[in-house]
């Protein structure tokens, strides 16, 4: 089927007709994080008692992709943005669900479910006010939590695929001019500037060439893309599409990983549905022009993310990485100019084709333009996912969209570049987040994975945290990788269990020096950044560590002693009921005491006394 | 052809030739232990590390997988080069303490002490991958590769079991630098990859030369007769 502009616009009438006979909007988060607290459960209930009332003729409800407040979960959103309710069904669901639908019959606003301010006065009826939202510049992520991801006509209603129909109408070197121009780079880590890598694929000899999407996210707490293609997967197509177009290449891959089951089940569909309208096939918009995308499940290798390695995996070898001498624009998947960009990257296309370049390059920072998707995570009050300008502070990021740090401890660093980057300490907190900032800092923008860190964290621990996974991860074809990193792991480990020597903080630099520059691909040369950025900031802590056998923030469990200061404590018995051994004992209302042989060390009395009558050795 | 300079010296080849090929041709000496003339460059020991400037721009890069270029300027030693190859030196001692080859490398570059706790499961495989690429490519079954990722990888047979493909020709024991793979040739029967074979003898001289499942498969390859085969290579 050819689809015709004319076409595309009746089906954006007859969808808003569709919806226009119902008296209410009522959507239901479906991300990832609102399923884990229940969402899936929720609608069904709602939808029963929608229909046990008599409203299903009057009210739509709608699933939708991930609304970003992962931490206030299950989300509900009353039409475009009126209400939005929070924890919807986490405790109760029929209590809840009560709620709702008094909402809908009689106009009254639960205020339970409304978001709550930090002193619990002031609350917040539509999501545009929280603070969460109203820091953030959602372009890549303006249709996440607001269409239903299965359904294209709704995509169309809200303006989708008419950035193909224009881009078809333009020459193609006009649309990778209009790339290079927005300043558009490379969303998945590297930063590369995507015009640029456009240019060159379209320039290289060899037919067919390819275009790749790039959804094997695996940074720890890192759940961007998967967001992205679960939540609206018809952007990441259509960018593809022109891409395609652009380059001059027929056929799209998609790489997933196969634990985002959600994200390749969207995707599968939204392909299909493309198809049937004619957005993937032959002569798509009567243009000539012919393209389609295939998904390809990857295994869950880390190391596939990586370009070469991707291919590799694509081609049914194993995800090794190769050495990029020759760029895959160049010589690529097949040994075929193959032009990679991560799935984030392909869904701005659409926007800036759509808008125009110079509306892309009026958000951000001098050399990283428009906005950036993270995904906040770790000791901050807000966890969930945010886009941003380009450019706005790690504070503004953390303490205004974040909220702030959970049980307003205090902020020590914030983990950003997923295991590749580094930890940043709170003298940088006024430092713009964009791709060279981050990078001068000694992390890096990554695909977008924050974490944050309180002082409850100890920096020698989280090296060693980071260390672990890149231990398993490495694919282990290179010697510096497959070795150094589990050698880096064997002395961080060292420190911690308190057996440090002197000596090992330059042996670390050393070893890590001797990693980055000989390394085969861009994971081993990073591997070693999560040690160096926390020698860089936290020195004094690894040398507690090794010097005084000691651990600061109070989490290496062969260098602390968690004991009970008899004047401070009341007796509360709190931590006798939270302790996981039970070896905190004392009668009510008298001091404590802590069996230090029984003691595991958790810190649980710690972090639950109100006290302060735990202390650290 | 290209022309480069090495050490300041003046080098020719072939556009695209690996530096490190034309290198060695010019008299300069680098370590390799994955590279292979005939089965070409992997890039995995990372030995041959070499700094090239190209421009303003100076990097490390592995010689055995660089092309050459007109006009770049390539430099075998320098301190970087040398922290690398002492680096991947001691880790390899570290997973090998039973290689003489890495022994005598480690030496030359000075590496006296291993700083790491020893492996004792490794053998003396560095994984540099002759084997599963000789199998490939110059033999042309398979029968070996490697499984899993990074510290647990290894170089195997499908499943750890006997493969159904080996035809115990023992090119993976020839061609290992290290001598890590286990072959045992005892009363007319070779042990190798968990899979026993039965040798062949050599009518003439009674020697057991061959498993005959190689003579076989070579037949097929090559039409010639499998008695004809049977016939050891000295007695020929």
């Amino acid at each position: 089927m050819t689809i015709s502009p004319e076409q595309l616009d009746n089906i954006a009438l007859e969808y808003k007709k569709k919806v226009k006979i119902y008296d209410k909007v009522v959507k239901i988060c479906c991300g990832t994080g609102c399923i884990s607290s229940g969402s899936l459960k929720l609608y069904d209930r709602f939808k029963d008692i929608i229909n046990f009332e008599g409203l299903s003729a009057k009210v739509l409800v709608k699933i939708t992709g991930c609304h970003g407040l992962c931490e206030r979960g299950p989300i509900v959103v009353f039409g475009d943005d009126e209400i939005l309710y929070q924890s919807v069904g986490k405790r109760n669901v029929d209590e809840d669900v009560k709620l709702l639908i008094e909402t809908i019959k009689s106009n009254k606003i639960a205020d339970k479910l409304l978001y709550k301010g930090d002193d619990k006065t002031k609350r917040y009826v539509s999501p545009l006010d929280i603070p969460f939202y109203a820091g953030q510049n959602r372009i890549v992520l303006s249709l996440n939590g607001t269409i239903d991801p299965e359904d294209i006509d709704e995509y169309i209603q809200r303006g989708g695929y008419r950035a193909l129909y224009k881009a078809l109408k333009m020459n193609t070197d006009e649309i990778i001019d209009w790339v290079q121009k927005s300043g558009l780079r490379g969303r998945g880590g590297g930063g590369f500037p995507t015009g640029a890598k456009w240019r060159s694929c379209k320039d290289a000899e060899g037919q067919p060439k390819y275009i790749l999407a790039n959804g094997d996210e695996g940074d720890p707490g890192a759940f961007m893309d998967r967001s992205l293609m679960e939540g609206n997967p018809h952007a990441v197509l259509e960018g593809m599409i022109i891409g395609g177009y652009a380059i001059g290449s027929n056929q799209g891959y998609i790489y997933v990983r196969d634990e985002y089951p959600l994200a390749v089940n969207r995707l599968l569909k939204a392909i299909e549905k493309a198809r049937e309208y004619g957005f993937l096939g032959r002569n798509i918009f009567n243009s000539g022009f012919e393209f389609d995308i295939t998904i390809f499940r990857g295994g869950g290798a880390f190391v596939c993310g990586e370009s070469t390695a991707l291919m590799s995996s694509i081609e049914g070898k194993a995800g090794e990485p190769r050495a990029k001498y020759v760029h895959t624009v160049e010589k690529g998947l097949w040994e075929k100019p193959s032009n990679l960009n991560n799935v984030e990257t392909w869904a701005c296309v659409p926007h800036i084709i759509n808008n125009g370049w110079e509306w892309f390059a009026s958000i951000g920072t001098q050399g990283s333009k428009g906005t950036k998707v993270f995904s906040l995570v770790g000791k901050v009050k807000n966890t969930g996912l945010i886009e941003v300008p380009m450019g706005k502070s790690l504070k503004e990021i953390i303490f205004d969209l974040g909220g702030g740090i959970q049980g307003d401890k205090k902020f020590k660093a914030v983990q950003t570049g997923g295991p590749s980057g580094g930890c940043i300490p709170a003298e940088y907190l006024e430092m713009p987040v964009d791709f060279d900032s981050l990078t001068k800092l000694g992390s890096m923008m990554g695909s977008g994975g924050m974490i944050v860190m309180d002082e409850r964290n100890c920096m020698v621990d989280v090296a060693r945290y980071f260390l672990t996974f890149l231990v398993e991860e490495s694919c282990g074809k290179c010697t510096p990788c497959r070795e150094g990193v589990r050698r880096m792991h064997e002395i961080v480990e060292r420190i911690c269990n308190g057996n440090g020597n002197k000596g090992d903080i330059e042996h670390l630099e050393e070893l890590a020096r001797a990693i980055n520059l000989g390394s085969l691909c861009a994971l081993g040369q990073s591997a070693p950044n999560p040690v160096l950025s926390t020698i860089k900031y936290f020195e004094d802590e690894y040398r507690a560590h090794i010097e005084d056998k000691k651990c600061p923030a109070g989490v290496c469990k062969a260098l602390i002693k968690f004991s009970i200061i008899p004047e401070k404590c009341t007796g509360c018995t709190l931590c006798t009921h939270e302790c996981p051994v039970k070896c905190i004992t004392g009668e009510k209302k008298e001091a404590h005491t802590i069996d230090q042989a029984q003691c595991i060390r958790c810190g649980t009395c710690y972090d639950n006394c109100r006290f302060d009558a735990i202390k650290i050795e | 052809m290209v022309e480069f300079k090495i050490n300041g010296k003046l080098a020719k080849g072939e556009k695209g030739e690996p530096i490190l090929n034309i290198a060695r041709r010019e008299g300069h000496v680098i370590p390799s232990l994955c590279y292979h003339e005939t089965l070409g460059s992997d890039g995995r020991c990372r030995l041959c590390v070499v700094e090239v400037k190209k421009g303003n721009r100076k990097r490390i890069v592995t010689s055995c997988l660089y092309g050459a270029e007109n006009g770049i300027e390539v430099y075998t030693e320098s301190p970087d080069i040398w922290l690398v190859r002492k680096t991947v030196l001691e880790l390899l001692l570290a997973r090998c303490p039973d290689s003489e080859i890495i022994h005598h490398l480690a030496g030359q570059y000075g590496v006296k002490n291993v700083r790491y706790t020893k492996d004792e499961d490794k053998g003396k495989c560095i994984l540099c991958s002759l084997c599963v690429r000789t199998c490939e490519s110059i033999v042309g079954v398979s029968a070996i590769g490697t499984s899993g990722k990074g510290p647990a990888k290894k170089v195997t047979t499908p499943f750890d079991e006997p493969s159904d493909v080996c035809i115990g020709c023992g090119a993976c024991v020839v061609v290992c630098p290290t001598g890590h793979i286990y072959m045992e040739d005892k009363s007319g029967v070779r042990t190798i990859w968990k899979k026993q074979f039965e040798l062949a003898r050599c009518p003439k001289c009674g020697r057991y030369h061959a498993p005959v499942e190689q003579l076989q498969f070579i037949s097929q390859k090559s039409g010639t007769p499998v008695d004809e085969l049977l016939v050891c290579q000295d007695c020929k």
